[in-house]
């Protein structure tokens, strides 16, 4: 029993600091006060008091099943429940005093005894293990001096600046508010409110667990649904603009935010829908995986044709503003499509992948602006100039993979982020200035005219990217399943075997870089006609990392994964623009989040069969 | 076959005054050697003789310092591991470097690299050309599996083949250059006697039906002494024998140096 | 027909010959030119010298961190600039308390003590938290994984210490005792880069005594050469794993200081990116793994980035050479890697460890 409970408890300790943790991280990066500013529900929760009560909710939950071989009674996991919550409430709660004016002294006494508290810590471990005592002592010292002016050092700091806010920025009066649920008065039921939620959400993550499984999935799914309506409101508003009257509109959305009503008809609406699915989804499926292969055959032409009507008519469906986003997410997807020849296909990690986006944005503006830099204003449109940006940064790519090729994967890593940098400055320099403009970069880039149009909206722009894409598509795809695909696969695996095999490694990997620095160019191509004007600072490495972290995200070398990761990691921070302060975080927590998770990462989509193809050849022979 | 490249007038490869130096250590010491076109040759001698890194050298994995190496007549020191391998030289590797997440047929696919004409360009459009080589690629790669053994498995990860499976597929990705000259390097490493008697028989139908040369790495003298038809003794780099195995099996040099006397001993008993 | 690659002739290698060709006719006509021309003055050509030592040792500190990672885990902390960042981030805010306490004036030289002993602890609780959280369960897997594990570390402790701190710049309070410059011979050389040299040699010489002679140095050369026979020695190897990252980011957060103090513009949480790639260009230069040569490599790397611009591409009729000089330095990065990636002083390590 004494085991048991010592387990428990520590599933409850570890997962409530957990998110006692993350609470106070996404506080002191402003990450809650920024989502604040967005209602999911009108007058009822902001999407950063969502976020607060999710990592309960969620460690909850988490506790609750892990404890489940433990057959714990019902009592029991809301207990868990309540525990988690109430420690995740504890570090904010004490940052919360921290801040406060009448317990500030808190802070400095804090400050000032944890060394001492750290250090007599560790020398009575030691002395337990049977440590010399003179040596205690000096370690003892040792530690208590080395934090010891580490938090005398900031003890320093917060005596003379006064409130935390002077030095962490974001723990400031509104962070208080939002974390007090507006109770920054009367501190102490602020503090009595958080803790009450977040034991609250805990309990329910807990009892969560308990609900059968079909309730359980429809309920979640109502939930997420409508939270994520909410919170993309002004998205969801953008898209029924397009298809519903303004009374109606008027009905479900106040500004941009879900009206209460509408939230809880759609919760109810998605949850029924979800339970309906949960009870009958499983039979359905079934229905399907027994039907004859041609009855199949037909569902997925339908489903098909129904894809591809949805992308033909996208832009008409989601509307303009949406629909430039649409673009920009659709050069990203250009973009990780290509990048993913050289990272995925061939396992050429390439951190300078920006290098061609800038080729092909820069050639096609010096080419076809009508401003001062243009070079032959007006004789190349958009259609004659794509093909020479490819040409380009095809020509870029092999001039600057040429010396790399030999190199190890890591050095071979930076070679390339090198390479970023030094076009990056030189687009910036007064030497190149007279050329490309310099900071001011090139203006006046007209838009593409198609059979006598100018597409000027980005609803006719979204199909030269989506061209644009289907063909990168097709290439890789028939790469991939070829000859050329297997060459860049057994280097990606082991590029000594693969030379023994008689691949000559270098010319394949060229091909690799300048493939996918082809599709980099016309995306940097599209990209200058889009916004009209190019300039440096849209050069920089983030481009590359962003379509990096798309690459993995999505699941390296997986064509879905790519469109999935650049709707998530490019899209999201467009719509949700309190987001966009944070994507590089997202990205980075993502990154290392990723490459823990799935250590051997580089794992191709899916395994072409072969021999099954070929299988009624087979078979008599493994017979034999 | 045999007596003739034993009279020395056909060597399939044959390496001369061969010299690898490692920052002071000397891996090979001024080698003259020879393999005799169409035997079974086997390279033994103690650990850290030299054997694998005669090996990388042959391969071209190392450039080698000083002397030459001859292929079907022909220097191939100073190319690359890839020309070496289309001139019709295949290998296998002691620790097995299969292309993990590949599939069993595709790695054998890979194999066949020096004889694929068709182009990336091919590829995209689809070409007839194109079509028909990878038909044909994949038939003859399911036929090598056949050949090996492995047949019902080309569509599983080599990662997820068993271990006599990997080395059996090791090889098949080897034969799939269609090589005149194969090199083994400890093909029974790791298996129990049965597998061992196994792909000593398979390496027999290797030469008797491919008429492929084989040369070898191995530890296990039964293997060695069942199968080899010129056996080349090294040691610290140095040849120190060469010739039958009944000729190793006396030679005093080889026994101080490598078998010691219980070993060689029960060498000639399991001979008889 | 085309011949892509014969016995005797390699495309490859022949880019490589001409890039070697073209940067020596560049180097040796831009230098000729200015030289000729005159343009630029010997006290000038010792004070750019002078300060690109001040700032070459900047960049030998940071090195240090990488390349003694780089020894034990052969592992590129691509996120080491951040560590460096950190600690001159956070210890601005004690800068400016020492400053308002008139400390800073009255004791300038125990307080920049204090500020580099407490920015050393603050960067190397980051390396340590790096080593720990994300590396950490990454252990011998392929190369690349760890080095994006640590360009997703890298973007996620800049805009961390963003939302911390602020998108602004923040600038250290000035130090009285360290402006003004010494005269020796009619050039004048600043107070300050001389303070800087002379703080990151004493450092260098600490770091050099740690690892020579320490028992914690031999634990760590004994991992570098061989885990497993470390282990089974006794060595606690996740210890001077952390130990190593701890010394390394102790380091990283001094130079921040040291840098700090005379940076103009001040400090922000994007400072430390273009700095940790220099400085693993140092790392490369000196043969990364061997810390004499970080030093030498960070030295090394600061002069030219110093001389460069004005030497060579001046002397090419480029304007705005000084702006140019981070491409300099990034040209070195990418030269290195293709010619000599074993560096300059030649790669302790063995191909066969890697």
């Amino acid at each position: 029993m004494d085991i048991l409970r010592s387990e428990r408890s520590r599933i409850v300790v570890s997962l409530g600091l957990l998110s006692g943790a993350f609470i106070l991280f996404a506080g002191a990066v402003g990450m809650i006060e920024a989502f604040h500013e967005r209602e999911v529900v009108d007058k009822f929760i902001s999407l950063g008091q969502l976020l607060m009560l999710l990592a309960p909710f969620a460690v909850g939950f988490v506790a609750a099943s892990r404890m489940a071989h433990t057959d714990a009674s019902a009592l029991t996991l809301l207990v868990c429940g309540a525990g988690v919550g109430i420690l995740t409430a504890i570090p904010t709660v004490i940052l919360l005093l921290f801040n406060s004016e009448e317990f500030r002294f808190l802070l400095d006494l804090t400050l000032k005894l944890l060394p001492l508290a750290v250090a007599s810590y560790f020398a009575w471990q030691r002395y337990r293990a049977g440590a010399d005592p003179r040596l205690v002592a000096g370690a003892w010292l040792a530690i208590a001096v080395l934090i010891g002016i580490v938090t005398y050092s900031f003890a320093l700091v917060f005596e003379i600046k006064g409130e935390l806010r002077t030095v962490l920025v974001n723990i400031n009066r509104d962070w208080v508010d939002v974390v007090t649920f507006d109770h920054r008065k009367e501190l102490m039921t602020g503090i009595l409110t958080l803790c009450l939620a977040t034991v609250a959400s805990g309990c329910v993550g807990a009892i969560f667990h308990l609900i059968p499984d079909a309730p359980r999935r429809a309920l979640l799914y109502g939930l997420g649904v409508t939270f994520l309506v909410g919170a993309f409101g002004e998205t969801v508003r953008l898209i029924l603009q397009e298809h519903l009257d303004r009374d109606t509109l008027k009905e479900i959305f106040r500004r941009d935010t879900l009206r209460q009503n509408a939230a809880l008809a759609l919760f109810v609406v998605s949850t029924v829908t979800g339970f309906l699915w949960a009870m009958f989804g499983q039979n359905l499926r079934h229905g399907i995986s027994t039907m004859e292969y041609s009855q199949r055959r037909v569902l997925n032409g339908i489903g098909m044709l129904l894809f591809v009507a949805i992308l033909l008519s996208l832009p008409w469906l989601i509307g303009r503003t949406l629909s430039d986003v649409a673009v920009t997410i659709g050069i990203f997807v250009l973009m990780g499509l290509g990048l993913n020849i050289a990272i995925g296909l061939a396992g050429l990690l390439d951190l300078g992948y920006v290098t061609n986006y800038a080729v092909g944005a820069y050639i096609l503006a010096v080419l076809t602006s009508i401003g001062p830099l243009g070079l032959l204003k007006g004789t190349f449109n958009f259609w004659t100039v794509i093909p020479v940006a490819l040409l380009a940064a095809m020509t870029a790519g092999f001039i600057f993979a040429m010396p790399v090729l030999r190199m190890r994967g890591d050095y071979l890593a930076i070679a390339t982020l090198g390479f970023g940098e030094i076009i990056g400055k030189l687009a910036i320099s007064d030497w190149l200035k007279p050329l490309i403009g310099g900071a001011q970069g090139v203006q006046a880039i007209p838009k593409p005219v198609f059979l006598g149009a100018e597409l000027k909206n980005p609803e006719q722009l979204y199909y030269i990217v989506l061209v644009a894409c289907l063909v990168t598509l097709f290439v890789s795809i028939r790469l991939n399943n070829s000859r050329t695909g297997r060459q860049w696969m057994a280097i990606r695996e082991d590029e000594d075997v693969a030379t023994a095999m008689g691949i000559d490694t270098a010319r394949a990997k060229l091909l690799a870089f300048t493939l996918s620095a082809a599709t980099g160019g016309v995306a940097g191509a599209i990209f200058a006609a889009k916004v009209g004007t190019v300039f440096p600072n849209s050069f920089t490495v983030f481009i590359s990392i962003n379509v990096l972290s798309l690459i993995i995200v999505g699941g390296i070398a997986s064509n879905p994964g790519i469109v999935v990761g650049a709707i998530v990691l490019i899209g999201m921070p467009e719509l949700l623009r309190e987001f966009s302060d944070f994507r590089f975080m997202m990205y980075g927590a993502l990154l290392i989040l990723m490459m823990i998770k799935r250590p051997q990462g580089f794992i191709p989509s899916k395994i072409v069969t072969h021999e099954v193809r070929q299988g009624v050849k087979l078979k008599p022979a493994a017979a034999e | 076959m045999a007596e003739t490249g034993r009279n020395g007038t056909s060597r399939i490869l044959e390496a001369k005054g061969m010299t690898k130096r490692f920052s002071g250590l000397v891996a090979v010491d001024n080698l003259d050697f020879y393999i005799p076109e169409g035997a079974i040759a086997s390279i033994i001698g103690p650990n850290g003789a030299g054997k694998t890194t005669f090996f990388n050298c042959i391969t071209g994995f190392y450039q080698i310092d000083d002397g030459e190496i001859l292929f079907d007549g022909a220097r191939i020191n100073g190319r690359s591991p890839d020309q070496i391998t289309r001139s019709g030289i295949s290998r296998t590797f002691q620790n097995i470097r299969l292309f993990n997440n590949m599939s069993a047929i595709e790695n054998v696919m890979v194999g066949q690299e020096p004889h694929l004409k068709s182009t990336w360009i091919g590829a995209i459009l689809g070409l007839p050309f194109t079509r028909e080589e990878d038909v044909m690629s994949e038939d003859r790669a399911s036929e090598l599996l056949r050949f090996v053994g492995l047949a019902g498995k080309g569509d599983m990860l080599s990662k997820n083949l068993s271990y006599g499976d990997q080395r059996r597929l090791e090889i098949a990705r080897a034969l799939a250059n269609k090589p005149k000259l194969v090199l083994l390097d400890e093909p029974t490493a790791g298996m129990n006697p049965r597998e061992t008697i196994e792909t000593t028989d398979f390496i027999r139908r290797l030469r008797d039906e491919l008429g492929i040369t084989v040369v070898l790495i191995e530890h296990d003298m039964r293997v060695v002494m069942e199968i080899s038809e010129h056996i080349t003794v090294l040691d610290y780099g140095r040849k120190i024998a060469e010739g039958l195995p009944s000729e190793i099996q006396t030679n005093p040099d080889v026994i101080e140096a490598y078998l010691g006397r219980g070993a060689a001993a029960s060498a000639t008993a399991s001979e008889t | 027909m085309f011949k892509w690659k014969t016995d005797e002739f390699s495309w490859v290698d022949f880019t490589i010959d001409v890039l070697r060709v073209l940067i020596v006719l560049a180097v040796v006509v831009g230098a000729w030119n200015t030289l000729s021309s005159g343009r630029i003055s010997l006290a000038q050509w010792v004070n750019l010298f002078a300060a690109g030592l001040s700032q070459g040792s900047i960049y030998a500190l940071i090195a240090l961190g990488y390349t003694l990672v780089y020894g034990i885990l052969l592992m590129i902390n691509f996120a080491h600039g951040e560590v460096f960042m950190a600690g001159a981030f956070t210890t601005v805010f004690f800068a400016e308390a020492l400053n308002r306490t008139g400390f800073l004036n009255e004791q300038p030289l125990l307080a920049i003590l204090l500020m580099i002993v407490f920015a050393g602890l603050v960067s190397m609780t980051v390396a340590i938290l790096l080593e720990r959280i994300a590396y950490r369960p990454l252990r011998g897997s392929p190369r690349l994984v760890p080095l994006i594990t640590a360009i997703g570390a890298s973007f996620f402790l800049q805009y961390t210490f963003r939302g911390l701190y602020g998108s602004g710049f923040k600038a250290y309070p000035g130090v009285k005792a360290l402006q003004g410059a010494f005269s020796i011979g009619g050039i004048n050389i600043p107070v300050a880069q001389v303070f800087v040299f002379c703080s990151a040699l004493i450092l260098m010489l600490c770091l050099y005594w740690l690892v020579e002679r320490s028992r914690i140095g031999k634990a760590m050369r004994a991992v570098s050469e061989n885990k497993e026979v470390a282990r089974l020695m006794g060595i606690d190897i996740d210890w001077v794993i952390m130990f190593t990252f701890g010394v390394g980011g102790f380091l990283a957060g001094s130079a921040g200081v040291i840098n700090g103090l005379f940076r103009p513009q001040g400090v922000n949480f994007y400072m430390g990116f273009i700095p940790g790639i220099k400085a693993f260009t140092a790392a490369v230069l000196g043969g990364i793994g061997n810390i004499p040569g970080a030093m030498l490599g960070g030295l090394f790397l600061g002069v030219i980035e110093a001389i460069g611009p004005n030497l060579v591409l001046a002397g090419l009729g480029i304007p705005g050479a000084n702006q140019l000089k981070d491409v300099i330095a990034f040209t070195m990065l990418v030269l290195v890697l293709i010619f000599r990636p074993q560096g300059i002083l030649g790669e302790r390590l063995s191909e066969q460890k890697a």
